[in-house]
């Protein structure tokens, strides 16, 4: 299915992107990391990545765009450089919450699910986040800033706006600082065949049984 | 009732700023559980875990030993860890994850072990980025280590575990829901029976899963015996649990307590502890056990911090997490606010769900802005009726996953209980504390 395609893939994020699939019994369980991966370069899933995806989990890209609508975390739109998330959930309301959020809509000059013209930043409204001893729990890009005031958010706003926290605050992708270095060292074709083995026994074990096993 | 001087089994090293790292979970008893466990056969490792009589610590508090116990007939293929903690207002595991990975990642081995599967996958709930690099880290160190991995410790016992991110769904933390997730689908419960990924979970396979806080209690369980752990608690609610106490509290946080043997009260009130009610003001309700749970008045905070105790009082302990609102705080409100969450998380599969919490989002929203006409109070638990009839606790079940039937728990708690602020709400048109 990959064919002669170019990689929509950097050469970087295409070898990660093998590493993944090969940590999976099954191609498909590596599609969402796969879509993580796919945000931390271009910050949302573009067609070109939805049908790079598929090839790799050997899915068709409606299916990857089936299954990544569903997730808050995974956008089919652009998104700005930095997406903040305000929890309004309970523990956070009862912390001013809903106070905050009408703040970053006025001060953003966005909505929920806007982002601000030059592209920095887009608010969402988050459900809880499980930061709940710091409230109201704000994240931006997936990283936690801790409670906000409407005067903090201001200045965390104006510090982001100048380029500051980068290390704090890396672009997209949760998965962006996570690497696996060890226990990828085994030969693939080793792993093949030890997982060919698997669905044998697991298909003789099924035939034993005489249902199916099948959902 | 008092708070006891119970071991800390699974916050003992939150103390450190490098609590997370191999080097300071070598220097405060790290891996000697999971070497203990190597020189033990299987069956002991479990035994150790059945006699602790271990409670899930995900939500539901079903007995870990039991689930296991299902398997152990079978061939295990797989064992999922579930750390997509998403109950509103609980973030005990996600302390756990960032704080003491290493601690999972050993209590993963040797459930692994006892359970005898070579394969493991750890389901971390996507926006915990740093919690993700934490345990990936972890793993990296226990490989090299030699605690993760082929032949661990020199015993010829093997296993590979992978970290795997979740992408923000609620759901997923409903264990066939999150199996699905896993398989690179969206994450729509399955349908029961079966009742336990035991019978058909991972791709098709006998599958345990287990919750992070759960893993995290099996090092201290192997190192001081299972009779340990039981000694502690009261009755089906051994050991200790965390408990994450938010809302309006001087010092909310996670804290590890006894179980049954410490009430709403020392957890809310006491000063080494919750601190008592914000700004000196008076307890109106809390929530016992995550936003699935009917709430609790005044009168009923002297109930101890137990399973049992909880639900027969009508309620759970669920989640372990407890929401304290103040006598300032609007119950039309707090509870529209938890509808809303479960509209927007429900997975659409089921029409109660999907549709219901919809409708009683939309009636809350127009009472709580000021549109609402006194006949909504019967109409919202008309509503809540067709999602969970006759209102029981627990909820009937008219849907694939519990889901559902956890959206009248709010509305109608708060109805029961502060009904005449409803009426203000519709009376007044608008809200009396905006």
């Amino acid at each position: 299915m990959t064919g002669a395609r170019p990689s929509h893939f950097s050469p970087e994020l295409a070898e990660r992107a093998r590493e993944l699939v090969a940590l999976y019994p099954e191609p498909r369980s590596a599609l969402i990391p796969l879509c993580h991966l796919a945000q931390e370069q271009d910050g949302y899933l573009t067609a070109e990545a939805m049908e790079e995806v598929a090839a790799l989990v050997g899915v068709t890209p409606a299916e990857v765009l089936g299954t990544a609508s569903f997730y808050d975390m995974l956008h089919t739109e652009p998104v700005g450089r930095y997406v903040v998330a305000i929890c309004t959930n309970i523990a956070c309301m009862l912390g001013g919450a809903l106070e905050l959020l009408e703040h970053a809509e006025a001060h953003l000059q966005v909505g929920v699910g806007g982002t601000t013209a030059d592209g920095l930043f887009t608010l969402e409204e988050a459900e809880c986040l499980a930061d709940c001893d710091r409230t109201p729990c704000v994240q931006v890009n997936h990283r936690f800033v801790g409670a906000q005031t409407p005067e903090s958010f201001e200045r965390l706003v104006a510090e982001l706006r100048a380029g500051g926290r980068v290390e704090e605050i890396p672009p997209h992708g949760t998965l962006v600082r996570v690497r696996r270095t060890i226990g990828l060292a085994a030969d693939p074709a080793a792993v093949a065949a030890e997982r060919a083995a698997e669905a044998e026994a697991r298909a003789a074990r099924e035939a034993a049984s005489g249902d199916g096993g099948g959902r | 009732m008092a708070i006891t001087d119970a071991p800390k089994i699974v916050t003992s090293r939150l103390g450190h700023p490098d609590s997370h790292t191999l080097e300071r979970y070598l220097a405060t008893g790290g891996y000697e559980g999971l070497r203990k466990a190597l020189t033990m056969t299987p069956e002991a490792v479990a035994a150790e875990v059945d006699a602790a009589s271990l409670l899930g610590r995900g939500g539901a508090g079903f007995p870990a030993g039991r689930k296991w116990a299902m398997l152990r007939k079978d061939p295990v293929t797989y064992l999922v860890v579930n750390g997509d903690e998403s109950e509103p207002a609980t973030f005990k595991d996600h302390l756990l994850v960032e704080r003491d990975p290493h601690q999972l990642v050993e209590g993963v081995v040797i459930a692994a072990y006892a359970l005898q599967v070579s394969q493991v996958f750890i389901f971390i709930r996507g926006e915990f980025a740093l919690g993700l690099e934490r345990v990936q880290g972890a793993l990296n160190d226990a490989y090299a280590h030699g605690a993760v991995g082929a032949d661990i410790f020199g015993s010829g016992f093997s296993v590979d575990v992978v970290v795997h991110p979740g992408a923000g769904a609620y759901i997923c933390g409903e264990e066939t829901a999150l199996l699905e997730s896993l398989e690179g689908k969206r994450g729509f419960p399955r349908i029961k029976p079966p009742f336990f990924p035991a019978a058909i979970g991972l791709y098709g396979q006998p599958t345990v899963v287990n919750n992070v806080e759960t893993m995290s209690n099996l090092p201290w369980i192997v190192r001081n015996g299972g009779a340990a752990f039981a000694a502690l608690g009261e009755g089906r609610s051994t050991g200790t649990r965390l408990f994450a106490l938010a809302g309006h509290v001087n010092k909310p946080g996670v804290y590890e307590l006894e179980m049954a043997k410490t009430t709403f009260r020392d957890l809310i009130y006491a000063p080494v502890l919750g601190g008592g009610v914000r700004h000196g003001r008076e307890l109106k309700a809390f929530i016992p056990g995550g936003v699935s749970a009917p709430w609790f008045g005044p009168d009923q905070v002297d109930l101890p911090l137990g399973q049992d105790e909880v639900g027969a009082a009508g309620s759970m302990l669920g989640s372990g997490s407890v929401v304290v609102m103040d006598d300032h705080t609007c119950p039309v409100r707090a509870s529209w606010r938890i509808t809303k969450f479960f509209s927007r998380e429900s997975c659409g599969q089921c029409t109660p769900c999907r549709e219901g919490s919809g409708w009683l989002e939309r009636i809350m929203e127009r009472i709580e802005t000021g549109s609402g006409r006194e006949e909504d109070l019967d109409l919202l638990l008309d509503a809540c009726d067709n999602i969970a009839p006759g209102l029981t606790w627990p909820p009937q079940q008219t849907t694939i996953c519990v889901l559902g039937p956890s959206i009248p728990s709010s509305i109608g708690s708060a109805i029961k209980m502060f009904r005449d602020e409803f009426l203000v709400h519709v009376k007044d048109g608008g809200c009396p504390y905006a």
